[in-house]
């Protein structure tokens, strides 16, 4: 039974570490496309998939996050990496499955999935 | 063109009424709205579902609130349709529904879609779960009161009572935070079903 108890226990566990992990700025940013072209494609699953793979390895320098309408509705799903001090990368067409293949490259290793960005 | 496709398949890739869900709920986003409060009112024995959308955004004024319920109105700028609030409208009265909008500016406005519970064309309700905890992570700064009724058993889901625990300092898309949000809305789900 899932009880505020709990959260109260999540709090306890991550006070004091918040701080830590410094501030929104030096994070990378994932932001997922969810305009009306974007949910009808399959956004809502690529950021269901994105958060848990973030969540699953601790990847405490990235924050999963959307936006509406980028434009570029025949592409969607659409996933924009923001890392910083770097050129903003567009996923284009996204799915579950390649999001997995991002995180792993892209977030973790520093290697974009170049066959999965716009123009390709 | 996708829009232009999703117009001609008449809304039919908004498969589930909780994608249609997480669209208008992102409009109440958008508007700059503290709070959306979601509700879902299943009635089998009235053959009703009501879904209600409601958020204390900007508002709209009435020529702007005429005119939303045209897929060829829209306030963004990166494209000409706006399709989310005429595709919930469609999916209501297909199935012998009811539609309405209201709003009043600087206080907020309200989605009402009543749908025929048995009816052949009502779409299923969908992943509810991924719904609100997709609009939870994606905006932390802002409080969602869900609700969930079926006949007489009902679920409440609100971030008011999470924030409260969690303190100004945790955000609620802290990826800890959003499993256990993840995890009460399925186990809350569970049992109205």
């Amino acid at each position: 039974m899932k009880s505020l108890a709990e959260l109260q226990a999540i709090r306890e566990r991550m006070q004091g570490t918040v701080g830590l992990r410094g501030d929104n700025t030096d994070k990378i940013r994932v932001v997922v496309g969810m305009a009306t072209c974007g949910i009808a494609a399959g956004a809502r699953p690529v950021l269901t998939a994105m958060t848990e793979e973030v969540a699953k390895r601790n990847l405490d320098n990235v924050t999963v996050t959307q936006t509406g309408c980028i434009g570029l509705c025949q592409y969607e799903p659409l996933v924009e990496v923001y890392v910083p001090g770097q050129e903003k990368v567009t996923y284009v067409k996204m799915t579950p499955e390649k999001a997995l293949k991002v995180v792993e490259d892209h977030l973790v290793n520093g290697n974009p999935v170049a066959e999965y960005t716009i123009g390709r | 063109m996708l829009c232009h496709k999703l117009m001609t398949t008449g809304g039919h890739v908004l498969q589930e009424i909780s994608l249609n869900i997480l669209d208008i709920a992102e409009n109440g986003v958008k508007a700059g709205a503290s709070v959306v409060e979601i509700a879902v009112d299943e009635q089998p024995q009235k053959d009703l579902l009501t879904v209600t959308i409601k958020d204390n955004g900007c508002g709209m004024d009435a020529e702007k609130l005429q005119q939303v319920t045209d897929p060829f109105f829209t306030s963004r700028t990166t494209r000409k349709v706006g399709l989310g609030v005429p595709f919930i409208k469609m999916a209501a009265e297909m199935t012998g529904g009811r539609f309405s909008i209201e709003s009043t500016v600087g206080v907020g406005t309200t989605v009402t879609a009543q749908f025929g519970y048995s009816h052949i064309d009502r779409m299923p309700l969908g992943n509810l779960v991924d719904t609100v905890t997709a609009l939870v992570q994606c905006n932390p700064h802002m409080d969602f009161l869900y609700t969930h009724i079926r006949g007489d058993q009902v679920f409440v889901m609100d971030t008011k009572e999470f924030r409260a625990v969690l303190g100004d300092e945790i955000s609620l898309a802290e990826p800890e935070v959003v499993q256990y949000i993840r995890a009460f809305l399925a186990e809350g789900e569970q049992s109205v079903i």
